[in-house]
């Protein structure tokens, strides 16, 4: 895996697994992030997932929805002393953003990171 | 009733909860009954923050929620009572027998010493046991994730 912010994605199912599979197909960078499911998991064992998918390294972590078990157990692990942040409603765009443009802060990350998922969603 | 659904679900307040069973019943109250929990402010605030607009969440610990469930039952809004654990919710049972009618298995997942009764549900012997006392007590346990899925009596579990 190559420097920078750590990359942690963490949704229902299998979606995680196949946003990596998608970024890693268009980009050749999908080791950059890592996969974790919510699948059979109560809330100390998905906090324990997120917890070694992060590392000890900074990171960014990426949710599906800004209310379910993912995004709790993440603020969970979080409280402790991670220098990492959180963005809510992840998409492929964002994650496309975030493998190439990795320097920086986690909250600097995360900002680019979420600017290019809102601006990707468009009505035609 | 404003208490449209007692559930029991390890991950707590999370989509399923808010998102399945807050629309298909129309949801406006969430009742965490948790001890844990009821002693950890910042556990509190972060469940506040994962609340969609609209619905409110009340946390409380398991003896005041025996005493308080019967004026949570007169409120207006459409609630779901939910709790962690089995025992909580056969604590909630057995001090208001004439409130807790159904017991909805929502979500008890893999620990050492349970067996897997169906992919979202795993139990001890001794959760089966309370499980089964609370059935013949009159109240009805039914395992069902979301509101689409097949209701599956406890007695297909066993």
């Amino acid at each position: 895996m190559s420097s920078g912010v750590r990359g942690v994605i963490v949704c229902h199912a299998g979606l995680a697994a196949s946003l990596v599979e998608a970024v890693n197909q268009i980009s050749g960078l999908g080791d950059v992030l890592v996969p974790v499911s919510n699948e059979g998991c109560d809330r100390d064992l998905l906090r324990d997932r997120i917890a070694e998918a992060l590392g000890p390294d900074p990171a960014v972590v990426f949710v599906d929805l800004p209310t379910g078990s993912c995004m709790m157990a993440a603020l969970r692990e979080l409280k402790g002393a991670h220098d990492a942040s959180i963005v809510t409603g992840v998409n492929l765009p964002m994650l496309l953003e975030f493998v190439f443009h990795r320097d920086g802060t986690p909250d600097e990350a995360a900002g680019r990171a979420r600017a290019a998922g809102t601006e990707a969603i468009r009505v035609s | 009733m404003a208490v449209a659904l007692y559930r029991i679900d390890d991950r707590l307040i999370h989509g399923q909860v808010v998102i399945s069973w807050g629309q298909f019943l129309g949801v406006r109250l969430v009742i965490l009954v948790d001890d844990g929990v009821m002693e950890a402010q910042w556990e509190q605030d972060l469940y506040r923050t994962a609340m969609p607009p609209g619905m409110d969440v009340i946390f409380a610990g398991t003896e005041d929620a025996c005493s308080k469930l019967p004026a949570w039952e007169a409120d207006p809004r459409r609630a779901v009572v939910l709790t962690g654990d089995v025992p909580t919710m056969a604590e909630l049972a057995r001090h208001n027998p004439t409130l807790v009618k159904e017991v909805n298995l929502g979500g008890i997942h893999h620990r050492p010493g349970r067996t897997k009764r169906l992919p979202y549900l795993y139990l001890t012997e001794d959760e089966l046991s309370q499980l089964q006392s609370l059935q013949k007590s009159g109240v009805r346990v039914v395992a069902q994730d979301v509101p689409s899925a097949g209701r599956k009596d406890l007695k297909a579990l066993a």
